[in-house]
């Protein structure tokens, strides 16, 4: 059943969705290749120093076993310079590279991989390794060595970008505010954990062509990274991920037990599949950084904000430097004459962090959104209010016009929905039966980027299109909605058109990332249709004269035929115009890129976010009842995938305002909460309603489907707007994350 | 995980045989907990005896009391009317432990011999006094928030993560076993230990024995149970504290009561004296606060589970006012 006459915007079931259910789809490590091995990959237990030998011959004599490799007899990848790794701490870096001297940098690190003809014994000899190692002092402690912050290497290099201190107006105006505040927050390490472990099948064709199938969020920047490392055409490398089981980030690099395995194909001559285990997702994979941030600021008895000051500390490891946008919204969400931000960065002797979901932006809004619910408490102003009072009109800090903005009308629809009339101003007004009720919200904001892409297609005698693109899909339903931009473009339904992806062979787009995606190859898609319908039109005489000398504003192109739009009866298929010029296919390749014209813009997505909570005065047990999103993210493609989106965006922020915690023991340097029995993460009982709104709106500045990013919108903001409903239910204001009983009682 | 054998018994006799001939063999019962253990290389078998076949199942009921054998899936246990009827504490612990898929595994037997969920227990890098004799308690001054506030030792501060036990130990039950000793019946108070100088050992249960069933004595609680979980989420995990309460009430009067523990020690931790105070006393919060404060003596809290010393008497409180209906 269609709700629109369009296309876009249809809730569309997944085009993926059976393949995915039925297990039809192919992940990484589901690809039997002949000859296959498998690798597993044996991990540090310490946190720092030298490894002085590997004793591998148990493992060597345990059944099945092809190969043990490590630095004492890795081959050297000829794309890694002879220096020492790495240069002093922090330089911006380079990643951790595998096996390639003795050095241990963190806690988890890949030391050796043992390969076996089954993945069983693979994982029992690696059991068998033994390493000795020359201990050093390790620092994993954030709280200990906060105050060796650095500034980051990219603001030494470039005092222009936007990491680098901000003031406008004066830094510190908070301080002289009549109503004013500071305060402290922390939140924890968050481990990426999606449901598919990572993993890898490499394949070397020949000495210099490299096949992988690889768990990435981008094909093509794996390429060119694999490339690179081995010092071969670019074109040699193929990269393979047609299904990807979550990433939220941690597919954006390409990790040490990648090239392990890379290396072991190389060495033992045969295919090698590396999946992680779950507790070695905690140690290789990337994670939500640790992060300190401090919020000073004020405003005057009537709630207008004189002053914002917010500073952060993010921990990175000691060889790569990982930066994240975690002040941004600081920058241009409300309208205080006088705001300033500092950022820094704390390394230690732990793994690189990586982007998770909503970045720096879920972070940063933990703190702001918190600190405008204090405001408004302190001012004993709705907080609904206090947001909308200091609403910016315009950027502040571009100073340009917003491409468009309908976070006023988020707020109202949301305020409206989760009935926050019925809160209390006072804390702990609210009851249900034995238990505290609180409302709260957070607002949310994440760049609508849009970047180059270019897209191929094919359309067919049997009247069926092909599309293709390098792109991946890694949960959205990335296929799903580039079927629905290119039948709405080209003017042929959904079922008629295949959307081909993940693959490095088809044409060039960047990382899945950033909620740039709609927007970046769904621009790409639209060109391409032109670019198609443009051939077509050209062809078209051929089969009725009528059509020579039209322009495409003049054709109307729809359920697969042109038609002249002044008279509709003067209509040929597409297929008929191949059979005319004896054609099989036709063939488009296209490519596109941001418009000039929206750099005289500032463009955001925008989302709120509106919890109930209850809590339980004596045990201290946090439920969320209710949570309300409402998002301005330019068209929706696909009402039922982006609400999709919202829900796992929402479920991700309950983790993070409740239950995610790294925990590091760091007399050892180690995770101890390193499987999903310790490191929780929402299960359906802790998953309320959750009710998402669109304003639907196009924004065609951003892109020609008026799309704006939706992904990490999801989750920006959800953690505040929990923390704060509880702040409502309890009066207790919890700084640092996460929120457990053991804090509420 | 090592090459191990794997021998399926049909009998109890054939699977006591085989474990007395084999010194390395362990028991598999649904296997939730000894795989992970064998994954993580914590324990080492090289012979599996799968006792799941053994028609060790039944759940009946004999002169005053409830049987319920070894082998009897959790899910079984927590869906059959019997139990229900006359255990529903125990049907409420049952139903608050892992995920319904688990419980659909595990077994009586393996739910009472589960190991403790220590961090430093699970991690062969770390060190641990119940997994390695000697290396030390990693936990004592590291990570301790789910430890133990209540019988602890020097050597070991991990606490028993089963909460079937807690009712079992409330509720007063007996443990039937067989062995190179001949069958014994062990009261379930007695069935774990405290750690001790030997934090390795987790039961009396002696090597070679086999847990042949548990068994209930009937009481007259089953309108004023409640059993309390308090955790970090709202299913699927491991107890921060959780409290089994068993009431007699007469005429707003308690007649007799029932309480115990689990997530603070060693082992299911029976509140016998607190249980003695409550009786006779009239149902009501004070009543309840004062038994709470009873029921905290001698505990002492370590860096990241003081927390405990609070959340135990209010959790005390609350199954309480829930088991008498104050709530
Ligand atoms: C993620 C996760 C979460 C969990 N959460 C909880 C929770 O919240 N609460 C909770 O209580 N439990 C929880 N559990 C633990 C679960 O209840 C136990 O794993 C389960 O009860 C063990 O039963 P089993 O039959 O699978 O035992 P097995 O793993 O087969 O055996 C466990 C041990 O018992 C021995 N054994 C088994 N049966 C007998 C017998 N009849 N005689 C002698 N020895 C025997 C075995 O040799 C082995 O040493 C959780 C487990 C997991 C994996």
């Amino acid at each position: 059943m269609k709700f629109f006459d369009k296309v876009i915007g249809d809730p569309m079931n997944r085009v993926d969705g059976k393949l995915k259910v039925t297990g039809a789809a192919r992940y990484s490590a589901e690809y039997q290749l002949p000859n296959l091995s498998y690798g597993v990959v044996v991990s540090s237990t310490i946190a720092k120093g030298r490894i002085r030998s590997i004793d591998s011959r148990a493992a060597l004599r345990a059944p099945g076993v092809i190969a043990v490799i490590s630095h004492e007899n890795a081959i050297k990848v000829p794309g890694w310079a002879d220096n020492e790794h790495p240069t002093e701490p922090p330089t911006g870096g380079r990643p951790l590279r595998a096996f390639y001297n003795n050095r241990v940098y963190s806690n988890g690190q890949p030391i050796a991989i043992v390969v076996a003809d089954t993945y069983e014994r693979a994982r029992h000899a690696a059991m068998l390794v033994k390493a000795e190692y020359e201990e050093e002092k390790h620092e994993t402690n954030f709280e200990k060595n906060k105050g060796k912050a650095v500034v980051p290497a990219v603001v030494k290099k470039n005092p222009k970008s936007g990491l680098a201190d901000y003031e406008r107006g004066k830094a510190d105006a908070y301080k002289t505010a009549s109503v004013r505040l500071e305060a402290e927050y922390v939140h924890p390490s968050e481990v990426h954990n999606p449901m598919e472990l990572q993993a890898i099948t490499a394949y070397w064709e020949a000495d210099d062509k490299l096949i992988v199938y690889d768990k990435v969020q981008g094909t093509k920047p794996t390429q060119q990274a694999f490339a690179n490392e081995w010092k071969i055409p670019v074109q040699n490398v193929r990269v393979i991920s047609e299904f990807v089981g979550g990433a939220f980030g941690n597919g954006l690099h390409n990790w040490p037990h990648e090239t392990a395995a890379i290396i072991a194909a190389k060495m033992v001559k045969r295919p090698v599949k590396v999946m992680l285990t779950r507790e070695q997702m905690f140690f290789m994979v990337g994670y939500r950084p640790y992060t300190w941030q401090k919020i000073g600021i004020g405003a005057d008895k009537d709630g207008r904000l004189t002053g914002i000051y917010h500073e952060a500390i993010g921990q990175t490891s000691s060889y790569e430097e990982f930066t994240e946008s975690t002040l941004q919204q600081s920058k241009m969400m409300y309208t205080s004459p006088n705001i300033g931000t500092k950022y820094r960065l704390l390394p230690l002797d732990v793994s690189t962090p990586i982007w998770m979901r909503g970045p720096g932006e879920a972070t940063g809004a933990f703190a702001l959104e918190s600190a405008i619910d204090e405001l408004a408490f302190a001012l004993n102003i709705d907080p609904v209010q206090l947001r909308l009072m200091n609403h910016t009109d315009t950027d502040p800090e571009k100073n340009l016009p917003w491409s468009t903005k309908y976070l006023k009308e988020c707020i109202q629809v949301g305020a409206e929905k989760i009935g926050w009339s019925k809160r209390s101003l006072k804390p702990g007004g609210v009851r249900s039966g034995e238990w505290l009720v609180g409302y709260g919200m957070g607002v949310g904001t994440f760049g609508a980027h849009r970047g180059a892409a270019a897209v191929r297609a094919k359309l067919l005698a049997n009247g069926s299109v092909v599309f293709q693109s390098a792109v991946t899909d890694i949960g959205p339903g990335t296929g799903t909605a580039m079927v629905q931009i290119a039948s709405e473009h080209l003017g042929i339904s959904p079922e008629k058109i295949t959307f081909q992806l993940g693959n490095s062979d088809f044409p060039q787009a960047p990382n899945q990332g950033g909620s740039a995606t709609v927007a970046t190859v769904g621009s790409a898609v639209v060109a391409t249709c032109q670019a198609m319908k443009e051939r077509l039109l050209e062809m078209a005489p051929s089969a009725d004269k009528r059509f020579a000398n039209l322009k495409l504003e003049d054709v109307t192109f729809d359920k697969a035929h042109l038609s002249i739009t002044r008279s509709p009866s003067v209509k040929v298929a597409y297929t008929e115009l191949l059979k005319k010029q004896n054609l099989t296919e036709l063939d488009v390749l296209q490519d596109s890129k941001p418009s000039q014209e929206a750099s005289k813009y500032s463009r955001y997505s925008f989302s709120v976010h509106f919890a109930e909570v209850h809590v339980h005065p004596m045990t201290g047990q946090v439920r969320v009842k209710k949570v309300v999103s409402c998002a301005d993210a330019g068209t929706i493609v696909n009402k039922k995938t982006a609400a999709n989106q919202m829900i796992g965006g929402v479920t991700g922020g309950i983790g993070m305002a409740l239950q995610e915690d790294a925990v590091m023991d760091h007399r050892f340097g180690r995770y101890v909460t390193k499987d999903l029995a310790d490191y929780h993460v929402p299960v359906h009982a802790d998953v309320p309603p959750v009710e998402v709104y669109f304003v639907d709106k196009p924004d065609y500045i951003v892109d020609p489907m008026g799309t704006k990013g939706l992904g990490e919108i999801a989750i920006i903001g959800v953690a505040p707007a929990i923390t704060n409903a509880i702040f409502n239910a309890t009066g207790k204001r919890i700084r640092e994350l996460p929120v457990t009983p053991d804090k509420l009682i | 995980m090592i090459q191990f054998q794997y021998t399926r018994a049909t009998a109890a006799k054939a699977a006591l045989d085989a474990i007395s001939r084999d010194k390395t063999a362990m028991f598999i019962a649904g296997g939730t907990n000894l795989v992970d253990l064998m994954k993580r290389g914590i324990v080492s078998p090289e012979r599996l005896i799968d006792i799941s076949r053994l028609p060790l199942t039944d759940i009946t009921t004999e002169g005053k009391s409830l049987k319920i054998g070894s082998l009897a899936l959790n899910s079984t246990v927590a869906e059959n009317k019997t139990v229900q009827q006359k255990q529903p504490l125990l049907v409420q612990a049952l139903n608050a432990g892992a995920s319904a898929q688990i419980r659909n595994m595990a077994t009586v037997g393996g739910n009472m011999l589960q190991r403790t969920r220590c961090h430093y227990f699970y991690d062969t890098a770390l060190p641990c006094n119940k997994r390695e004799p000697g290396s030390g308690c990693g936990a004592l001054e590291g990570f301790n928030r789910m430890h133990a506030i209540f019988g602890f030792s020097e050597k070991c501060i991990a606490v028993h993560p089963s909460d079937m036990s807690v009712a079992l130990v409330a509720l007063d039950a007996t443990v039937v076993v067989d062995g190179p000793k001949g069958q014994r019946r062990i009261p379930f108070i007695d069935f774990h230990r405290l750690p001790g100088d030997r934090p390795e050992i987790d039961t009396n249960l002696l090597p070679g024995e086999l847990i042949l069933g548990v068994e209930i004595p009937d009481n007259r609680f089953a309108k004023n149970v409640h059993y309390l979980k308090v955790r970090d989420r709202a299913s699927y995990a491991f107890a921060l504290v959780s409290v089994a309460a068993a009431l007699q009430i007469e005429k707003k009067v308690i007649r007799d009561a029932r309480l115990a523990l689990g997530g603070v020690a060693h082992k299911p931790w029976r509140l016998s004296e607190a249980e003695r105070a409550l009786v006779g006393k009239p149902v009501s919060e004070s009543t309840f606060r004062e038994v709470a404060q009873l029921a905290m003596k001698g505990a002492k809290g370590f860096k990241y589970n003081e927390y405990k010393l609070k959340l135990t008497p209010n959790a005390i409180i609350q199954a309480l006012k829930v088991a008498s209906k104050l709530v």
